[in-house]
């Protein structure tokens, strides 16, 4: 399977995610510049953690207009597998191609920090391979992670079983404890915590891995 | 000509920095401030031939596609001469 993990400016998580699936799942795995038009053929992306173009205006708001996410939106249109980690979240909700905002910490610090968070449905490509309510330790490092969107969004998000992570003990006030969800498709996923950063041994938890061992699982049933 | 856009987050969405602000205001013995909401302010320099009612749609426009995340932030625009 080959994965491509897009490089912004300012991106840096992208090495991590690409170790991730490279080294410990042993797929394919290539670095996207932000200036490119084409993704070339790949089975799925990821949008890595990072300060994208600074964070500069809101997280994500410059990224979306970069060449790349243009073929990112096309790529998750005909049924790509995109996910969207922390900085990568914030592109994908910018973007629009997944619905709500991710706002401020209500407590208004950057978070870094290992939590628990709980997986919410396994019935989507990024925890197929997971157990129903597993609980996966990883890291957050963000100040804008606030999951925000109108009631009735969260209503249909909840209705449609696209809550995919939810907080065990919600750390930056993210209404109904929502820490990752799916496009309505379920091919496009955005969380805020990094399983990337717990994918190897070294890292004191593999935790994170069975996000993208569920990608793979995917992509081969397909 | 000037554009001044004004961007601040919709009563409904949450603004912990205005809360600390109105809070701390509090704290310096203003009592008759009743609540703080912090916004951003972008001041925009445009060339001067261009035509009054398009300058206000593009204006419009890029408040809407880029300043603001409509989502969480509503948006006012004032053209200066």
């Amino acid at each position: 399977m080959r994965f491509g993990v897009v490089v912004f400016p300012g991106s840096n998580c992208d090495h991590d995610a690409w170790y991730a699936v490279s080294h410990n799942l042993g797929q394919q795995a290539e670095y996207v510049w932000h200036g490119s038009e084409d993704l070339g053929g790949l089975d799925a992306v990821i949008l890595p953690g990072g300060f994208s173009y600074g964070d500069y205006l809101r997280g994500g708001a410059i990224a979306k207009f970069s060449p790349v996410m243009a073929a990112v939106k096309r790529f998750a249109a005909s049924g790509g597998l995109v996910i969207g980690i922390c900085n990568g979240f914030q592109i994908l909700v910018e973007s629009g191609l997944l619905p709500g905002a991710l706002i401020t910490n209500r407590g208004l610090k950057f978070i870094c920090r290992p939590v628990d968070v709980i997986t919410a449905t396994v019935n989507s490509p990024f925890t197929c391979a997971a157990r129903p309510g597993q609980v996966i330790r990883a890291p957050i490092a963000h100040a804008e992670g606030c999951y925000y969107a109108d009631e009735r969004t969260l209503d249909e998000l909840e209705a449609e079983d696209r809550v995919v992570f939810r907080y065990a003990d919600n750390p930056n006030g993210s209404l109904r404890d929502i820490a990752g969800i799916l496009s309505r498709e379920r091919n496009v996923m955005g969380m805020m915590p990094h399983p990337e950063r717990t994918s190897d041994p070294l890292m004191g938890s593999t935790d994170g891995l069975v996000v993208f061992q569920s990608m793979v699982t995917a992509m081969a049933a397909k | 000509m000037r554009a001044r856009v004004y961007v601040s987050l919709k009563p409904t969405v949450l603004d912990p920095q205005g809360k600390t602000i109105h809070a701390a205001l509090k704290g310096l013995g203003y009592t008759a401030i009743s609540d703080v909401r912090q916004g951003k302010f972008f001041e925009i320099r445009i060339d001067p031939q261009t035509d009054p009612a398009a300058l206000r749609k593009q204006i419009e426009q890029i408040a809407r596609d880029v300043l603001a995340n409509p989502v969480i932030e509503e948006y006012r625009v004032e053209l200066l001469d």
